[in-house]
Parts: C-alpha cells; structure tokens; sequence
C-alpha cells in the first residue's frame, strides 16, 4: 500500500505517494530528482547519504521516507546560497577535502551539523563528528582542515 | 509488498495499532537497519511513534530519581545535566553509540527493547536499579530492566505493550561504563563493564557491577560487588572484582574476538569501570565518556 506524505526539502514542499518500506535518500534520490546525496552502503555504515531532519544528521538510506512526513529535511542541494557557495563547499575545495567527491555530500551534511551546534570545535570534536562519515580518497586531512578553516570563517 | 503503515499521533493510536499486531518503529537505527542487513524483514506492519510527545523528555521524579521518556535520544541523554552528574555511567554508554546521526536519531526506548546483549545502555540501567514502564490497551506496569532483558533479542514485554519510559531512581555515588572497542566510534562492544558504588566516608558502601556482552542478557555479577563493598576500593578489591567479572564471563568467539581474549578483557575493563566508579564517587570529574584506552587519556573527548 503506498501512503501520501509531504516531505520539505531544503525549504519546498514536495507531496509523494510512497510505499512504507521505502527509504528518505531513495525517496529523495528517485521520486524528487535529487540526487546529491549518495548511496554507498544502504545500511548505515559509510554516511554518504547523510541529511539533516530537523536539524540533526540522520543516514537517509537507513530513515523511513514516511517518517519524515511533515519535517524538515535538508540535503546538500540546500547548502549553498543561490549561486554562492556555503563556507564549508569552498573550503573542502580550497583545502583538499575532495577528491572523487562521492563521500563529499555526507560529509559536508555532517559537517554542517556539528558547526550548527558547536561554532569552534577543536580538531577531536570533528573527528568525532565526522566519524560515521567514510572516505576512501582523501585521507581525511584536508576534510579536517576544511572544517576547521569554515569554522573560522564563520565565527 | 502490501506492508502498512501509520505514525501515531497519541498514545491510544499507538496502543491500538500495537494491539492489532503492528510493530512499533522509533529511530529504526535497529529495526530499519538490521532488514537493510538482511538480518530480518522490516515488519509487514509498522506504527511509528516518533511522534508521541508523551513518549519525550527528562523529567525528575518525586524521590529524587528521573524518569527518561522512551524516545530520549542517546545525544539528548549524554547533553543532560542530571544524567551526566548522577547518571555518568548512561551518559557514557549512550555518548559511545554509533556516531553522531545513531545518536541523534537512536532512542533509550529501541536501545532497550531491541534487547541485544552487547547494547550499551542495559548495564547501565540494571546497576541503578532503573524500571521499565510499559502500557497497553489493558493498562500499565512497571518491570525491573534486569527482568525485561531476557535473553539476546527477547524482552518480557508482550508485543501489544509499548515501552513509554524508563525510570531511574535516586542514586549517589559514582558510575562509569567502559567497553573494549578497536575504534571509537561506530563501533559496538567487544566486552562491557558497567560500576555503580556509594561510599560510606572513605570506604565503599553499596557497589553494582553489570557485565555487557559477555553472557546471552546482561547480568549483574554478585561476586564482584561483594568483593567491593564495604571494603576500601583499593587496588586489591578492584583486582578481585575484575577477576569476579571474567569468572562470570560466557564468552562466544566471533569474528571479532575469541573466547579467551574476551574473557581476558572482561577483567581489564571491568577493573577500569570500578576504578572510575570509585574515582568519581570520590568527586573526581573524568571525562565522559570514560577514555577507551589509556592512550586515549588527556585527549579531548568530553
Ligand atoms: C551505525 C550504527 C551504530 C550503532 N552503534 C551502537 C552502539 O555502539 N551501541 C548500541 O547499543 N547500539 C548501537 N546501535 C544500535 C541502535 O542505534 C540503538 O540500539 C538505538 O538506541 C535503537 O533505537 P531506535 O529508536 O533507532 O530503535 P528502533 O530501530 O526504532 O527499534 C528497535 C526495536 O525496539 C522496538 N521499539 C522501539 N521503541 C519501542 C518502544 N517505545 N516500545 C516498545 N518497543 C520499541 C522496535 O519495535 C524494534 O524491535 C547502532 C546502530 C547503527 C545503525
Ligand atoms: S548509504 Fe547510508 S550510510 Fe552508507
Ligand atoms: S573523496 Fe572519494 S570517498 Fe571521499
């Protein structure tokens, strides 16, 4: 049986029709046309398909769509501002947080939440907060320092 | 696929949707995780409580203890004052869940009732005595965690009663929860110690010493806390209560450690476990939670 919800992404309201099974990232990636958030595991290990729900970071592929009914979700679609780009988007250029880039969405969704709660973290703090979030690349150097130096720039 | 589904807006929807067989879904960091992992389908029929405000909040309770609403997140347990000063060994179970999306989005409620035997909250709460209130349709009653948790997957509630809170009563003293795990997050527990003592002036008074994946449900271990109470708390009495905790260790050998390695270990973190419970008790601030590893120490995990 497929039910109606509402699910607000990034600010719009988008009905869907779905069945109870399904999953918010597949919701989002398929039915809403978004697909910057990824599918790497589909079970909660790697974080490439991290979004915030009300505000704090949930692993969609593991999340029922018709959980979020009625909340608010963001992806890293919303990050940016029109065509400027969030701090933590130029800095993972600027400071080498990218590499093949397909950890890059979760990671900037898991970095956002933690700036959002805790503006100065020390070098421990992200690496905690980054630490549901894999990436096969880049060593994760330069995606600490990223953060770092967004935080910066936002304080 | 003809599953059905309803998020509850009220208590009596939930226990109505409960009463006709469907299964209740909270963060579903277990539920919904475990069938991606193929260890069981996702239910047929799902009733969502996220919902429930009735389920919400910490608030104290007339005799000084707490009472934890089920769908308190690990993340909100480990940020509350009272927990973290009266509480400390919960705070640090639930600050080492997952990673910061499992403890947002994971509640104390599906922690409990998922009922693994390497969970981390269970220790915790059977060493401070904590009870379970469960509703149905025909009422309410409270059971004792250590009752509730009956063996790897298993509660003693019945499938129409929903878990609403989780109560803790007065406690004084100190506690610490401490687990072997090879990273520090996103992990689960190798081996678990949890310790609560009071003290009586210098000596100890009470102590409760839980073991965590170690046996099929997470038990209290009698022989260790006999060696602690009213004893001095020194290193002989921490030594004997670790080689208490091994004795009572049944240990499985798996893909992530043997048999003995485990039974090894349970000695060494329960005797870390007592250390910081006594250390705490004392008025010492250790972080929380506890430094995994003694390399750890001094490192900024709080
Ligand atoms: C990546 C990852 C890491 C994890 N790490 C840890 C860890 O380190 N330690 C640990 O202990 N756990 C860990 N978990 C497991 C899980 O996150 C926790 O057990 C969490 O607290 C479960 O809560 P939930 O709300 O998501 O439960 P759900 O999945 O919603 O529910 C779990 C079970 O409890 C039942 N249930 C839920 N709420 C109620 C209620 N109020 N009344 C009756 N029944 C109810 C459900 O029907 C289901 O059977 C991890 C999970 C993931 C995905
Ligand atoms: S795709 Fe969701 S955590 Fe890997
Ligand atoms: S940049 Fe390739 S996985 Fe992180």
């Amino acid at each position: 049986m497929r039910y109606d919800a509402v699910l607000n992404v990034n600010g719009t309201d988008f009905p869907v029709e779905i069945e109870p099974h399904r999953s918010l990232l597949s919701v989002v990636r398929t039915e809403l046309g978004m697909p910057g958030s990824k599918e790497g595991c589909d079970d909660s290990e790697c974080g490439a398909c991290m979004m915030l729900l009300d505000g704090r970071p949930v692993n969609s592929c593991s999340y029922l769509a018709l959980q979020a009914d009625g909340r608010k979700i963001v992806t890293v679609e919303g990050l940016a501002d029109g065509g400027e780009l969030h701090p933590l988007q130029r800095q993972f250029l600027a400071q080498g947080g990218v590499q093949c880039g397909f950890c890059t969405p979760g990671m900037l969704i898991s970095a956002k939440a933690l700036l959002d709660q805790n503006p100065a973290p020390s070098e421990d703090e992200i690496r905690i907060a980054l630490s549901g979030n894999l990436c096969r690349c880049t060593g994760y150097q330069g995606i600490v320092r990223a953060v770092q130096a967004a935080a910066a720039e936002i304080a | 696929m003809s599953a059905t589904y309803t998020a509850a807006a009220t208590l009596p929807e939930a226990l109505a949707a409960l009463a006709s067989g469907a299964r209740p879904v909270a963060g579903g960091t277990d539920l919904v995780v475990g069938a991606r992992q193929g260890k069981a389908p996702l239910p047929d029929s799902l009733v969502a409580i996220h919902g429930l405000a009735e389920l919400r909040g910490i608030a104290e309770t007339g005799g000084g203890g707490l009472r934890i609403g089920a769908l308190v997140s690990h993340a909100d347990l480990v940020a509350h004052p009272a927990v973290r000063e009266r509480y400390t060994a919960l705070a640090d179970a639930s600050a080492i869940v997952g990673s910061h999306a499992t403890r947002h989005v994971g509640t104390l409620g599906g922690n409990v009732m998922n009922a693994s035997p390497a969970m981390e909250t269970g220790g915790p709460l059977i060493c401070f005595g904590a009870e379970a209130v469960l509703v149905s349709e025909s009422g309410e009653r409270r059971v004792a965690v250590a009752d509730l948790l009956t063996g790897p997957g298993r509660t003693a509630a019945r499938p129409d009663e929903l878990l609403v809170a989780i109560e803790l009563p007065a406690a004084a003293g100190g506690s610490c929860y401490a687990r072997l795990e090879y990273r520090r997050q996103m992990e689960i527990a190798v081996v678990g110690a949890t310790c609560a003592v009071t003290l009586e002036g210098a000596r100890i008074g009470s102590a409760r010493v839980a073991i965590t994946a170690l046996t099929p449900r997470i038990v209290r271990v009698p022989d260790a806390e006999s060696a602690l109470a009213g004893g001095d708390g020194g290193a002989g009495a921490v030594q004997a209560a670790g080689d208490a905790a091994a004795a009572a260790a049944q240990p499985i050998s798996d893909v992530r450690a043997s048999a003995d390695y485990r039974r090894a270990m349970a000695a060494v973190i329960a005797r870390r476990a007592v250390t910081a419970a006594i250390a705490r008790a004392r008025g010492s601030s250790d972080s929380v939670p506890i430094p995994a590893s003694p390399a750890l120490h001094g490192a900024d995990r709080d």
